[in-house]
C-alpha cells in the first residue's frame, strides 16, 4: 500500500517537474530562434544598407559570364574517303524575348524585311513558351546571304533581334545510304532527360538514327567554355579565358558508296532490302532499304506536312527494312536446317527421303504439299537443297523437333539480334516450345515444326540476319559481328583507331566437312543442272553459292493454285535470295529481299548476282552506266 | 467537468493561423519563382500543382490522431532504415551521389522520409518513460538518430544528414537533458573537428575552405557565394523590383530557382521584402511553439517542439548560406524554393503539427 502510494506521488511530482522543464526549454528555444533570425537581419543590414553601394557597383560591373563552346561534330566518310556527312555554316534569325517590347508588332515588321511563313511563326511561338525570357529563340533558319545583308542594314529597328551563325549537318549525297548513316535532329525533351546536359549545353542537335545515333558520343565531341565580358544587356564584349572544345571524331564506314549507290539504283523501283557483307571481317559493304528519304529534311525539324507524307506513304520510306523488316525466310533456311540434321546425327550426306509431292504426319490427314506437285523422287541433302525439295525438310524438321531446330538456328543468328552497330534492330523470330507457351499461351503442335523446316510458320528473319547467316556459313562459322563503321580518327592526333569487333566464338560443327557439304549444295542451286537458280550461274565468270526463297504474303488453301496474274501486286509473294562469292575464298555475302517481288530466282537472284559482279569484277561494264531496274517475271519458285 | 463544454472551433482539423501563414508563403514563393525561373509560366504551374499536392498531404495527415501515429512510428522508422541500406546497395546515382531508390513508377528518396521518421522515433522511445531520460536510454536515443544520419552521410548527402541528426537531437534537448551534458557534448564536438575534417569528401572540404574565403576563387567554387552576395547587396532597402533582378536574369546566379532563390528575393524585393518574409516565418515558428506548449502528452509535445525547431534550422541554414554566413549546404527555403520532394515532407511536418493541436481535446483523460 505504502509503496504504491509513494510511487504514485513520485510520478505525480515527476509530471510537474517534466512540465516545468519542458516549458523552460520551449521558451529558451524560441528565444534562440529569434536570436538566430536577428543575426540574419544584422547580416542583411550590413550587405543591403552599409555595403549597398559597393554591391550595386559590382552588380553593374558584373560582366563576366561563362558561355559554352559547342564542339564541331565529326565528319562521316565511306571506306574510300567519300564525304557522307559534314557541317555547313548557316545563318538564322534569333530573338531574345526579354528585349522585345511588342512581339506581335516586331514579327509584323520583320515580315516586311524577309519572308516568314506560318510554319516558322508557329514553331517560334511554341518554343517561346518553353524557353526562358532571356534565352534567344530561333525564328528562321537558313537565311540567304541576301537576307542577312538586308536585315543587317535594318537591325537598329529591331532591338532583341539578331542573326546567329551556326554549323548545320549536311548530307551531300542526300538519300543515298540514309538507312545506314541516319541523321541528326534537334534535341527533344525526352532526350534532354537522358543526355549529359553540360556536354550538350552548346549543342542543338544529336544523332537520331543510323551511325549518327550509334556513334553519337564519338561524333559529338566535348564541349568547351569561355569566360566573356558582357555589357548589361548580355552582349559579349571581350573574351577573358577559353577552354577550347574537343571536336568530335571523324567516322570512316566500311560501306563502299559506289557499291551502295549501284545497289540503290538496282532496286530503285522496288520496296526492297539488300545487304552485302565481307564474310572475313564483318564489314558491311552496302546496306540499302528502298524506298529511302533525304536526311537533310530532318536536320532542322522537318515540316509537318512533308513528315506526314513520308510517314503515311504506303511504301514506308522511313522504315529500315534491313534491320526492322521481318520476313518469313522461306526456303533460304534449308541449307541451315540440313546442317542441323547432320549435327544432331539424324541425317548423313547419303540419307534419302522419298518425295511424292506431299508429306503427312502419322494419323493426320493434312497434306503438307511440296511446291512440285509431282514430287522430286528420292532426295538426299545435296539434291534437296539444289531443287529446294520441301518434303525432305518437312521430314527432317519433324525428326529434329522444334527445340533442337531453335537451338541450332540460333547460332546462325536466326531469332536473335546480330548486334550490328546501328540502332533499332529487330530480333526476328525462331520459335520454340517455350516461346509459344510464353507468348501465345498455347502448346506446340507437331505440324508447326514441319513448316518451320522450310522457313514458314512463325519463323521471321530480317535481311541483316539472313546476310549474317550466309556469311557465317561461307566462313565455316568464323564470321564476326557485322560492322558498319570501320574506324574513328581522332582529329587531334590523326591516329586511326579501328572500331573494335567484339570477339565471336567460332561455331564448331561435329565434323568440319559438313560446312563444305552445305556450301556445295548451295553451289548446285546456281551451277547444278537442276538448280532452282541455274540461270544465274550459267554465264558467271566465277563460281558462287546461293539459295532462293519465297515468303507467302497471303495464305493459299490446299489444292488452290497460286496465280500471280490474278493477285494484286501487293499480295504477291516476297522474293528472297542469299548468296556468297567466290566459292573458294568468299569475299562478299549478299542477302536480298524484294517485297512482293514474286520470284526468288527471277527477281531477287539477279539483283544479288549483279551486286557480286559489281564488287568482284572491277572491269565489269556495270561500273560504266547506272543499271536498269529489273523486269518482273511473275512466276513462283523456291 | 465544465471544461469539456468549452469547444475549440477547428475546421476539418486544420489550424487556421498556421494555414494562413503557409498560404501566404506559397503565394510569395510562386511570385518569386516566376521571376527566378525566367518568367516561364510552365515552371510556376508545375510548382503550384506540387504545392497543391503538399497541402493535400498536410490535410490528410492532420486527420490522424497522434495516438494512432505513435503506434506506427517504429514500423515507419524500421522501413526507413531498410530503404536507406537499399539505397546504398542499389540506389540510382544522380549528380555523383546515391540518394534515389527507383521503384519503377517513380523515384523515391528515403532520406527525405527520415527527416520525419527520426524525430518521431526518438520521441516515441523517450515518451514511454518519465523524463528526463536515464543515461542508458539517452545513449539509445542518440543511436536512433545517429545510425540513419551516418547512412545518409555515406550517400553522400551531408546537408540532409545534418538535418536528420539535428532533428533527433532537438527531441533529446526538449526531453530535458542537463545543460552540463549539452555543453559537454558541444565541447567534445569542437575538439573532434579535426577528425571530421579527414572524414569529409574533397568537395565538402573545398566548400568549407571557400566559405572561409570566397574571394579566393571568384570564378570557381566561390562563384556561388560571391554572386549570391552581390545579388543580395545590390538589392538595397527597397529592392530592384519584381522581374528586374539582373543577377539571376543574366545567369550570374546559379541554382536561382532552388537553393539560391532567397538571393533573387533579396535582389528584387530588398530588405523591406525580407523583413515581411521573416515576419511570416516568425509568425509560423511562434504559432508552432504555442502548439507545442499546448500539446498534451509527452509524445505530442516532444514531437511538435522538435518539428518546429527543425523548420527553423531549414530557414536559418538556407538564408545563412545565401548571405554568406554559413557554408553552401543543399537545404531549400521552406515553401519558396522550387522542388517537390522536400515540399511534401515539409507539409507532412505541418500536418503532424495541426493534427497534434486539433486532436487535443480528445487526448485529455
Amino acid at each position: 500500500m505504502a509503496a504504491r502510494q509513494y510511487r504514485q506521488r513520485f510520478i505525480l511530482t515527476d509530471t510537474v517537474r517534466e512540465n516545468t522543464l519542458f516549458m523552460n526549454r520551449i521558451i529558451i528555444a524560441w528565444v534562440l530562434m529569434l536570436c538566430g533570425l536577428s543575426l540574419i537581419v544584422v547580416r542583411l543590414f550590413v550587405l543591403q544598407i552599409s555595403q549597398h553601394e559597393r554591391y550595386t557597383t559590382l552588380s553593374e560591373n558584373n560582366r563576366v559570364k561563362v558561355l559554352p563552346l559547342p564542339p564541331t561534330r565529326g565528319f562521316i566518310f565511306d571506306r574510300n574517303g567519300v564525304l557522307l556527312a559534314e557541317n555547313r555554316a548557316s545563318y538564322s534569325l534569333e530573338i531574345v524575348p526579354e528585349q522585345v517590347e511588342d512581339m506581335d508588332q516586331t514579327l509584323t515588321e520583320l515580315t516586311k524585311v524577309m519572308s516568314l511563313d506560318e510554319v516558322d511563326i508557329t514553331r517560334f511561338k511554341k518554343q517561346l513558351r518553353q524557353k526562358r525570357h532571356f534565352d534567344s529563340v530561333p525564328l528562321r533558319f537558313k537565311l540567304t546571304e541576301d537576307e542577312v545583308a538586308r536585315f543587317s542594314v535594318q537591325r537598329h529597328r529591331f532591338p532583341g533581334v539578331d542573326i546567329a551563325s551556326n554549323l548545320n549537318r549536311y548530307y551531300p549525297l542526300g538519300a543515298s545510304g540514309v538507312h545506314a548513316i541516319g541523321y541528326v535532329g534537334r534535341i527533344n525533351e525526352q532526350e534532354l532527360e537522358v543526355i549529359d546536359r553540360a556536354n550538350y549545353s552548346g549543342s542543338n542537335h544529336m544523332g537520331k538514327a543510323g551511325v549518327e545515333k550509334y556513334y553519337e558520343d564519338q561524333l559529338h565531341g566535348k564541349v568547351g567554355f569561355q569566360q566573356v565580358e558582357t555589357n548589361v544587356m548580355g552582349r559579349v564584349l571581350r573574351i577573358l579565358e577559353r577552354t577550347p572544345p574537343i571536336p568530335g571524331q571523324n567516322l570512316y564506314l566500311n560501306i563502299d558508296m559506289s557499291l551502295q549507290s549501284f545497289v540503290e539504283n538496282l532496286i530503285r523501283e522496288e520496296r526492297a532490302a539488300v545487304v552485302a557483307l565481307d564474310p572475313n571481317t564483318g564489314a558491311v559493304l552496302a546496306l540499302a532499304s528502298m524506298p529511302y528519304y533525304d536526311p537533310n529534311l530532318f536536320v532542322n525539324g522537318i515540316d509537318p506536312k512533308a513528315y506526314r507524307e513520308l510517314r503515311d506513304s504506303m511504301d514506308r520510306p522511313l522504315f529500315n527494312r534491313v534491320l526492322r523488316g521481318q520476313y518469313p525466310p522461306g526456303s533460304t533456311v534449308k541449307a541451315f536446317v540440313g546442317l542441323a540434321g547432320f549435327e544432331y546425327g539424324i541425317r548423313t550426306e547419303n540419307s534419302h527421303t522419298q518425295c511424292r509431292g506431299w508429306y503427312t504426319l502419322k494419323d493426320q490427314e493434312h497434306k503438307y504439299r511440296d511446291w512440285k506437285k509431282t514430287g522430286h523422287g528420292s532426295m538426299n541433302f545435296h539434291h534437296a537443297v539444289e531443287q529446294s525439295c520441301d518434303v525432305y525438310f518437312y521430314d527432317l524438321a519433324h525428326d529434329l523437333g522444334i527445340d533442337r531446330l531453335h537451338e541450332f538456328m540460333n547460332k546462325f543468328s536466326f531469332g536473335r539480334k546480330t548486334d550490328i552497330d546501328l540502332p533499332g534492330e529487330m530480333g526476328g523470330l525462331m520459335p520454340s516450345q517455350e516461346w509459344k507457351r510464353r507468348v501465345r499461351k498455347a502448346a506446340w503442335f507437331p505440324g508447326e515444326t514441319v513448316i518451320t523446316g522450310i522457313g514458314q510458320g512463325y519463323t521471321l528473319a530480317t535481311p541483316i540476319q539472313l546476310a549474317v547467316a550466309t556469311a557465317t556459313l561461307s566462313s565455316h562459322g568464323r564470321f564476326k559481328q557485322p560492322r558498319v563503321a570501320f574506324s574513328l580518327d581522332e582529329t587531334s592526333t590523326d591516329e586511326l583507331s579501328v572500331v573494335a569487333t567484339p570477339p565471336q566464338p567460332k561455331i564448331n560443327l561435329r565434323q568440319e566437312n559438313y560446312w563444305d557439304v552445305a556450301i556445295h549444295a548451295m553451289e548446285a542451286v546456281v551451277h547444278g543442272s537442276a538448280g532452282t537458280a541455274r540461270k544465274l550461274g550459267a554465264h558467271s565468270s566465277y563460281r558462287f553459292a546461293g539459295k532462293t526463297g519465297t515468303a507467302q504474303v497471303v495464305g493459299i488453301k490446299q489444292d488452290e493454285k497460286y496465280d500471280a496474274k490474278k493477285i494484286a501486286k501487293r499480295l504477291h509473294d516476297h522474293a528472297l535470295f542469299i548468296s556468297f562469292a567466290p566459292l573458294d575464298n568468299p569475299r562478299i555475302a549478299v542477302a536480298v529481299v524484294v517485297e512482293n517481288g514474286g520470284s526468288g530466282s527471277g527477281v531477287a537472284g539477279p539483283i544479288a548476282k549483279q551486286v557480286m559482279d559489281y564488287y568482284l569484277l572491277p572491269d565489269s561494264p556495270l561500273h560504266l552506266a547506272p543499271p536498269e531496274p529489273i523486269e518482273h517475271s511473275l512466276t513462283r519458285d523456291h | 467537468m465544465l471544461k469539456t463544454a468549452w469547444r475549440y472551433d477547428h475546421f476539418m482539423h486544420l489550424d487556421k493561423p498556421l494555414l494562413l501563414g503557409l498560404f501566404s508563403l506559397s503565394m510569395i514563393g510562386l511570385i518569386v519563382l516566376y521571376s527566378a525561373g525566367g518568367q516561364n509560366m510552365d515552371v510556376v504551374l508545375g510548382q503550384a500543382s506540387r504545392m497543391a499536392m503538399g497541402f493535400s498531404v498536410m490535410f490528410a495527415i492532420a486527420q490522424l490522431h497522434p495516438h494512432y501515429i505513435a503506434r506506427w512510428v517504429p514500423w515507419i522508422y524500421t522501413a526507413g532504415l531498410i530503404l536507406l541500406v537499399l539505397v546504398l546497395v542499389m540506389g540510382d546515382i544522380s549528380k555523383g551521389s546515391q540518394r534515389w531508390l527507383n521503384l519503377g513508377l517513380f523515384r523515391f528518396q528515403p532520406s527525405e522520409m527520415m527527416k520525419l521518421a527520426v524525430p518521431m522515433m526518438v520521441t516515441w522511445f523517450l515518451a514511454n518513460r518519465p523524463l528526463p531520460p536515464s543515461p542508458l536510454r539517452l545513449i539509445i536515443a542518440i543511436l536512433i538518430a545517429l545510425i540513419p544520419m551516418l547512412l545518409i552521410a555515406k550517400q553522400p548527402d551531408l546537408g540532409t544528414a545534418l538535418l536528420v541528426g539535428s532533428a533527433g537531437m532537438f527531441v533529446i534537448f526538449f526531453a530535458g537533458i542537463p545543460w552540463k551534458l549539452i555543453f559537454g557534448a558541444g565541447a567534445l564536438l569542437a575538439g573532434a573537428a579535426p577528425v571530421f575534417w579527414y572524414l569529409l569528401h574533397d568537395y565538402q572540404r573545398k566548400r568549407i575552405l571557400v566559405f572561409l574565403d570566397p574571394e579566393s576563387e571568384p570564378l570557381g567554387a566561390g562563384y556561388h557565394i560571391v554572386q549570391s552576395k552581390i545579388a543580395v547587396g545590390s538589392g538595397g532597402f527597397y529592392g530592384k523590383g519584381w522581374l528586374n533582378g539582373t543577377q539571376s536574369h543574366l545567369e550570374f546566379l546559379p541554382e536561382s530557382t532552388t537553393d539560391f532563390i532567397f538571393a533573387v528575393f533579396n535582389e528584387e524585393f530588398g530588405m523591406l521584402g525580407v523583413l515581411l518574409l521573416l515576419s511570416i516565418y516568425v509568425f509560423i515558428l511562434t504559432r508552432g511553439m504555442y502548439i507545442a506548449m499546448q500539446a498534451q502528452g509527452t509524445f505530442a509535445r516532444l514531437l511538435s517542439s522538435s518539428l518546429v525547431t527543425t523548420l527553423f534550422v531549414y530557414i536559418f541554414v538556407n538564408m545563412g548560406m545565401v548571405i554568406g554566413l554559413l557554408p553552401v549546404v543543399g537545404v531549400p527555403l521552406p515553401l519558396i524554393s522550387y522542388g517537390g520532394t522536400s515540399l511534401v515532407t515539409l507539409m507532412a511536418n505541418f500536418g503532424l503539427l495541426m493534427g497534434i493541436h486539433t486532436h487535443r481535446r480528445l487526448l485529455s483523460n
